[in-house]
């Protein structure tokens, strides 16, 4: 009996060698803390956490003055993978920085635009193109959805368009199916 | 350890005896494929109308070369290959084209995209045709052929051929594949063009091996077909060059180009890699037969050979164009079908078309009318026992019980990890699994996951660098305008009477056009103004306020003057854009409540 | 919408575990030869509690229950914890048992699929900790014993622990080969005198050989099958019979032959149905060589110098303790990847 035991205890002793070693063995060195939040940050740049920017927020965390959940754009699944990196717990987006949207870019009325070029100010990512006085264009692959060059416009033109599903970039779902004994007597395929 | 499994892959090998190599796993379901041979390959009448979708391959999307109410001919160029990566469309048959927009695609998303509608006028007239004599062409020329002509891969992954046929001086190809060994149950496509044109695909062979340089040719077709293997060697025996008919055992996915890869040439593609890196470059029969025409008859890629089989009454080869009705097919062969029901592809890989009334296109090799004893529903799914049939059976030599736990929990770093991406969706992991998990469709999900939070990241990394590059920009001007302002206050200090009129001036100037806006708002209607929802309005109220309480120095208004400088050339004084900016601002306040 | 592959071709769990069942049935056999039937009362017993008590979990936690109970996982486990627990063992000790098999080790775990530990093994290891003189305690073959028990006899004992009167418990018990072999060794006896008591037969314990090799058939029949591989019970076996040859080459006076390791104790139920269990079991073909080589080489040293007679169960569990690591480390070369 205490035999097993001592061997059991032996082996797990070494066990714990073999997991420490391959832990610090295959410990990977990375880029200082604030790069690596500012990694996971959708660089929206949207100002929604209450940081003029991603990066500013960033810095915020790793000062430990910005909790890791105020970042809509990033979404639940941004605030998993901060937890994960931060090593803390993950709580849920704090609705008081806004709610998660679908992904949308911004769309210039171009008959209405006066060429103001507020919006080019505004615009965190410089996904605006336009002179003074002449219409104004956005380039949609740019623009991160931030929202900001809404509010400047005098006329109102900007608009935030959902990016639609298409067969480019639509997603395979997850598979939903149910563990029911008893299932439903189907003729035809679930299609 | 290692010892034991080498020996016990050795032995297994010694066994087969047969010269080829073997790929580990792989299954065998039922064959079905006799239903669709008993007849040759039929022909299609020309229906009203075709729908040709501009996203048939791989690559970007075709650039559109008619407009509505264009009169084309058979083999007109409709839409050109856009970039290198890309295929060329063409007309089908001669009419008028009726409209051009979104129509549902033969896409497992069931979404529509941007096709061309072509109505028939009944009489099927060519365009001029010319045969090319590609020996006396450059390469580069008869690969800018191929790209016109719109050859793609015809075995399902429509990858444009023209960048297959490439000369690579880094990888050069050494043996040449052509892919006869349509493994997938019910398909037989490739089968009955191999029994019917044999030579004809020769010929196409004889080109692409021309392109390519290839030392050595091999077709290789599975043991199954027999009538092929005769066919195809009868016409190799006729060749100028020296192409070997290969009769590779049956064995699911025995036909996926990696896995023929192995058995034939006893190498594996490095993971991620293309062929090339190993010397080998492999295509299906069907675009060997599509390279033949485009070359030696001068007809674009209009048509293919499509098996329609199942639950019909003439299960068979059809010669379809390209844009038919799949449902006009499914009623020549004798058919019914409703929407949802059919499948296209092989019941392997296949998947469920969204609406009966979808276009045939370059990657429909197979449409199978299911009954509901062919394919029943699928059993509830238990949970996982890693019993490890699954990782038996896989071509790839994945874990897939690892994968299927990785991709359900969306634990996704690790699924990449165990290199999901090597997984070819065959399908056999499911086809073996004894709790009927749907395996394969996890892997499907938590792929193009990823591949989502790729782009992101990708589009994250390009935000962050246009903003840093933008702070620094701002940054730099800030300095520029104090160095600026710093020789101003030395100079005069008198004009700022003038800046005033100036000022003046612009506030005017602004007025009126934002009168001119809404002069034209009231036309218009803006998308984001009229009609607004409260939730909307309210929105806006709140982003403005964010703003409003925004510290950062995008904010400030004297940034954004520094920007405004910068365009706005003849605007001199920097303190008067200042001004000007601001009763803009609040001159927006009205706009807004006038709502 | 899509849900291709449309085909499928897999046996259902439910007809694996059946087979798996199939396959116990000629050790089973040789077993009512060797100790009578009141392993068949046993059995029954076990498989009783644990459809109930798996009926009962399976409700509690609101998990479909007909497609949980009918997959035959749970009958599975009873009959090999059964069939590991000493014959005419009281029935309390078997519900009890079968009960922590279930419940602790199965369903609170999550269910099939997802325990970390062999089931049977956990609930073994629990009740020897436990109740280690009646895990101990096991019958005389009937050819050995002074008194043979008849069926009903034997299920008065399970039931009642009542004997026939004027049978002593000595009468109808007798040390297990493996304990005989300690115990003597610790006396200072030699080998050969050991061997020549009565409870040994030509290759392992009397009439336990028989039912090693009844398993062994049936472990055969599940390799045909292609339920389970060839690597874990070879390992296995392979393992203790090297290790039991080292030290019986070393000093043959003390230490037993390979083949009485490999024919008696729970050797062959072990290689054949409690290591090859596939949820707590490693999934790697390589992973599978060095799980079940290291049980082997465990059982033996537990074996030899452990307080217990035999040590399966605490290997089989500490092993299961390493499966993610086992797992992790012996990944299979992906086509088209280089190791
Ligand atoms: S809330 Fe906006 S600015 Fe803040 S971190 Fe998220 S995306 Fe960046
Ligand atoms: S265009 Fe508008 S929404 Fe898009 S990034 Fe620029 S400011 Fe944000
Ligand atoms: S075949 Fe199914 S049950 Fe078996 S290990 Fe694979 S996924 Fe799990
Ligand atoms: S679908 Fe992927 S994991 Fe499954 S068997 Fe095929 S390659 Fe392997």
């Amino acid at each position: 009996m205490l035999t097993a035991l001592y061997v059991m205890i032996g082996l797990a002793l070494l066990l714990g060698i073999v997991l420490g070693y391959s832990a610090l063995k295959f410990k990977v060195e990375g880029d200082p803390l604030i790069a690596r939040i500012d990694a996971i940050l959708p660089q929206t740049q949207c100002g929604q956490c209450g940081y003029p920017g991603c990066k500013p927020y960033a810095t915020a965390i790793a000062k430990g003055e910005a909790d890791i959940n105020q970042c809509p754009p990033g979404g639940d699944a941004g605030v998993h993978a901060l937890a994960d990196l931060l090593g803390v717990e993950y709580k849920p987006l704090n609705a008081e920085h806004g709610e998660p949207k679908p992904k949308s870019v911004a769309v210039i009325d171009e008959n209405v635009c006066i060429g103001c070029t507020l919006c080019i100010q505004a615009c965190p990512v410089d996904a605006i193109l336009g002179a003074a006085k002449h219409m104004h264009t956005v380039i949609a692959s740019e623009c991160t959805g931030c929202e900001l060059c809404v509010a400047p416009c005098p006329v109102d033109c900007i608009s935030m368009e959902p990016i639609a599903e298409s067969p480019a970039n639509w997603k395979w779902r997850y598979p939903v199916f149910e563990i029911k004994p008893e299932r439903p007597v189907q003729k035809k395929s679930a299609a | 350890m290692n010892a034991i499994v080498n020996i016990s892959r050795l032995l297994k090998d010694r066994l087969a005896k047969t010269g080829l190599s073997r790929f580990k796993g792989g299954v065998h379901p039922p064959q079905h494929k006799l239903e669709s041979t008993t007849s040759p390959i039929r022909s299609v009448p020309v229906p009203k109308y075709l729908v040709l979708p501009l996203r048939q391959h791989v690559g970007n999307v075709s650039k559109l070369q008619v407009a509505t109410g264009d009169h084309v001919l058979k083999g007109q160029l409709l839409a050109k290959a856009d970039g290198q990566v890309s295929a060329a469309v063409h007309a089908p048959t001669s009419g008028v084209i009726a409209s051009i927009g979104n129509q549902l695609i033969p896409h497992p998303s069931g979404l529509p995209d941007i096709s061309i509608t072509l109505e028939s006028d009944g009489k099927d007239q060519w365009i001029e045709r010319q045969a090319l004599d590609y020996l006396a062409m450059s390469k580069p020329e008869l690969l800018d052929h191929l790209r016109e002509a719109g050859v793609v891969g015809l075995g399902g992954a429509t990858f444009p051929s023209h960048i297959k046929l490439r000369e690579d001086t880094r990888h050069p190809v050494r043996t040449l594949i052509i892919n006869g060994a349509e493994c997938e149950p019910y398909i037989t496509c490739d089968d009955m063009l191999m029994r019917e044109r044999a030579d004809e695909i020769v010929r196409g062979i004889e080109i692409m091996r021309y392109l390519l340089d290839a030392e050595v040719c091999a077709i290789g077709i599975e043991d199954n077909k027999p009538e092929a293997i005769r066919a195809m060697r009868e016409a190799v025996a006729k060749s100028e060059i020296a192409i070997n008919v290969i009769a590779v055992p049956t064995i699911y996915p025995g036909g996926g180009a990696k896995q023929l890869i192995k058995v034939i040439t006893g190498k594996e593609v490095p993971s991620g890699r293309l062929p090339t890196e190993i010397g080998v470059q492999c295509f299906n029969v069907a675009t060997a037969y599509s390279v033949h025409r485009v070359v030696n008859h001068g007809e674009p890629v209009i048509s293919r050979v499509v098996t329609v089989t199942g639950n019909v009454a003439h299960a068979g080869n059809y010669e379809a164009p390209l844009g038919i009705s799949i449902s006009e097919l499914v009623q020549l062969a004798g058919g019914q079908a409703e929407d949802g029901d059919l499948i296209m592809g092989g019941p392997m890989m296949g998947f469920n078309l969204p609406a009966v009334d979808v276009p045939v296109v370059k990657a429909t090799n197979c449409i199978i009318v299911p009954s509901a004893e062919m394919f029943p529903d699928p059993e509830p799914a238990l949970p996982c026992i890693r019993c490890t049939r699954c990782a038996d059976a896989c071509p790839v030599n994945l874990q897939p019980q690892e994968l299927y736990w990785f991709s359900k929990s969306q634990n996704l770093e690790k699924a990449r990890e165990y290199d999901i991406f090597d997984c070819i969706e065959c399908g056999c992991c499911t086809y073996v699994c004894p709790s009927n998990i749907p395996l394969v469709q996890y892997y499907r999900y938590a792929k193009s996951e990823i591949i989502a939070q790729d782009r992101a990241k990708e589009a994250a990394d390009i935000a962050r660098e246009r903003n840093e590059f933008r702070l620094m920009r701002i940054e730099r001007e800030k300095q520029e305008r104090a160095q600026k302002h710093a020789q101003k206050a030395a100079g005069a200090k008198a004009e700022t009477g003038a800046d005033n009129a100036v000022e003046a001036a612009k506030k005017a100037a602004i007025a009126a056009a934002v009168e001119r806006a809404k002069a034209q708002k009231a036309e218009v209607v803006a998308k984001n103004t009229e009609a607004v929802s409260p939730r909307v309005e309210a929105e806006i109220a709140k982003i403005e306020a964010r703003r409003a309480q925004q510290p950062e120095p995008l904010r400030q208004p004297e940034q954004a003057q520094l920007f405004a400088e910068s365009q706005e050339a003849e605007v001199t004084s920097a303190s008067s854009q200042v001004e000007s900016l601001q009763p803009l601002s609040k001159d927006k306040q009205p706009t807004e409540e006038a709502k | 919408m899509n849900r291709s592959p449309y085909l499928t071709d897999a046996p259902s769990v439910t007809s694996i575990m059946l087979r798996v069942l199939l396959a116990l049935v000629p050790g089973i056999a040789a077993y009512v030869w060797v100790f009578g039937g009141g392993i068949l009362v046993t059995l029954a017993l076990a498989s009783v509690t644990a459809l109930s008590v798996e009926a009962l979990m399976l409700k509690l936690r609101g998990r479909p229950i007909r497609m949980f109970i009918t997959d035959g996982s749970a009958l599975v486990t009873a009959w090999l914890l059964a069939l590991a627990l000493p014959p005419l063992a009281p029935w309390w000790l078997i519900v009890l048992g079968t009960a922590i098999a279930i419940v602790l080790a199965k369903q609170l775990y999550g269910g099939l699929g997802y325990n970390p530990f062999n089931p049977a093994m956990v609930a073994y290891a629990a009740l020897l900790i436990s109740f280690p003189l009646l895990m101990t305690s096991w019958p005389a073959p009937l050819t050995l014993a002074e008194i043979q028990l008849g069926f009903v006899e034997q299920m008065q004992f399970i039931f009642s622990g009542a004997l026939p009167t004027g049978v002593a418990l000595d009468a109808v018990t007798s040390a297990t080969p493996l304990d005989y072999l300690k115990t003597q060794l610790t006396l200072n006896h030699s080998m050969e005198e050991i061997s020549q008591s009565s409870i040994f037969g030509s290759l392992g314990g009397q009439g336990i050989e028989l039912i090693a090799a009844g398993y062994l058939l049936g472990g055969l029949y599940l390799i045909q099958q292609r339920i389970i591989t060839w690597h874990l019970p070879t390992a296995f076996l392979a393992s203790i019979a090297l290790i039991a040859a080292i030290f019986y080459l070393a000093d043959a006076s003390r230490f037993a032959d390979p083949a009485f390791h490999l024919f008696s104790g729970a050797t062959m139920l072990c290689a054949f149905f409690i290591i090859t269990d596939p949820v707590s079991g490693p999934t790697t073909p390589k992973g599978k060589l060095i799980f079940a080589a290291g049980i082997g080489f465990m059982t033996y040293i537990i074996r030899v110098y452990g307080g217990y007679p035999d040590g399966v169960a605490f290997a089989v569990i500490f092993f299961n303790i390493c499966v993610p690591l086992i797992d992790a480390y012996t990944q299979p070369r992906v086509f088209g990847h280089e190791k």
